[in-house]
């Protein structure tokens, strides 16, 4: 008999960019150990998944972690009442560090999370990209993070061009004069704020895995995958499994240093000479991990199963050529359903 | 020459290459070709079993065996016999 578990989970904006909340939710409902309730946590009334009733059985809506983890956290609260949260997967980079702050109040409550810890998340992002590498001798790209276009000129020095413009969270753009960086520049401080991070652009091809930690050094899944079509948003339309065993190497390596707990995907370009540069490691499961559940690693179940202290053995293989092609698909919702949710919060 | 070892080819003429995830598609000549180097045939042997095959000049079939391995080369699916 499965064991019944509730899950709350964020990303449910599976648009043309999907947040990785709807794939997380495809891994553990089709858990063979769990009997899940999921619960979408959704910040906009348009967001797919709080209509997908298949796959999420309710929806509340919550205030953006700008507003304050506080205001955040009433809310959680709140659901919590309602739902009996076990555990509690966010998918945004953004909310993060919300919600890995507030990690001992929601143990407190009895909600079960399997984050990186906060100097984890803080020593891997892409401001500090440059001395993590240094610190654990991994190849990266020279960057550096810049608050003013001024800064931009300053680094023309240093960089040649292409440069790659990128926002502290998201967005990157590749830059191939100054004009254009200064439109990036822009572009992309006015969506994200600053710093803006400007990189050294590696020629090479990109490539990416999903890995999984148990915040103890050992890598419980990892599936390298290389994108077939990406789309004008830089995302992943298509993907393929890689028998890469430098790419796992690697991604044990960053493991097994950092003691990473929790899902991450590493960013890398591999060169023509097959050397491996990490441009990024996103804190949390990408929206294209359930090609890592079709190729048999079912990483959302084992990050569901060690946020509530099962033992998990580490995964040893997987399916290697096998894609994904993502589709958009037009649900038909009434009016009732929509006005529920934005009037009420909750679907 | 040699096909690198983990290069997957279907009775279609699709090649898969499952380490940096291209894929191409070969004629039925190609594949042939593909076929005996996955054999490890040497180059002139794949080039007698062409001859003896096919209506085609011995020098015609070089020059397009040649650009047809430089292609190989130069998509990483084969390996030098020194690099093994």
């Amino acid at each position: 008999m499965k064991t019944k578990i509730t899950v709350a989970v964020s990303g449910l904006n599976n648009v043309d960019n999907p947040g990785p909340g709807i794939p997380v939710v495809r891994g553990i409902r089709e858990s063979t150990f769990f009997e899940p309730r999921i619960v979408g946590l959704v910040y906009e009334n348009l967001e797919p998944g709080a209509y997908m009733h298949d796959h999420v059985d309710k929806s509340y809506k919550v205030p953006y972690p700008s507003e304050g983890s506080g205001i955040l956290m009433e809310r959680i609260r709140d659901i919590h009442a309602k739902e009996s949260i076990d555990v509690l997967i966010p998918n945004f980079d953004s909310e993060l560090y919300a919600f890995m702050k507030a990690e001992p109040e929601l143990k407190r409550l009895g909600i079960h999370t399997f984050l990186p810890t906060l100097p984890q998340f803080e020593e891997r992002h892409k401001s500090n990209l440059p001395e993590f590498g240094e610190k654990y001798k991994i190849k990266v790209p020279k960057s550096r993070p810049i608050t003013r276009i001024q800064e931009l000129k300053e680094l023309e020095e240093d960089y040649d061009y292409p440069m790659v413009i990128k926002g502290k969270f998201y967005d990157a753009s590749i830059a191939y004069s100054f004009e254009q960086a200064q439109i990036y520049f822009n572009k992309i401080a006015s969506k994200w704020g600053l710093p803006i991070v400007v990189q050294e652009y590696i020629h090479g091809t990109e490539v990416n895995v999903v890995a999984l930690g148990d915040g103890r050094g050992n890598t419980i899944g990892a599936v390298p995958m290389k994108k077939q079509y990406i789309t004008d948003k830089g995302k992943a339309w298509g993907g393929i499994t890689l028998d890469d065993p430098k790419m796992l190497e690697l991604t044990h390596d960053i493991i097994g240093q950092t003691h990473w707990r929790g899902g991450m995907e590493l960013e890398l370009i591999r060169t023509d000479k097959k050397e491996l540069y990490l441009i990024e490691i996103n804190p949390r499961l990408p929206a294209w991990v359930y090609l890592a559940v079709g190729a048999g690693q079912n990483l959302p179940e084992a990050l569901v199963k060690l946020a509530l202290d099962y033992s998990v053995e580490p995964f040893t293989a997987y399916t290697v050529g096998i894609l994904f092609i993502r589709y958009s698909y037009d649900m038909i919702c009434s009016l009732e359903e929509f006005q529920t949710l934005s009037t009420t919060g909750v679907l | 020459m040699k096909l690198k070892k983990n290069i997957a080819i279907s009775e279609t003429g699709f090649v898969f290459d499952p380490t940096t995830g291209d894929s191409y598609t070969l004629n039925p000549v190609g594949m042939e070709i593909l076929s005996l180097l996955k054999e490890g045939l040497e180059l002139e042997a794949i080039s007698a079993r062409i001859l003896e095959k096919y209506d085609v000049e011995k020098g015609v079939l070089e020059r397009y065996l040649y650009d047809f391995l430089g292609l190989l080369k130069q998509y990483q699916l084969v390996e030098e016999d020194d690099e093994n």
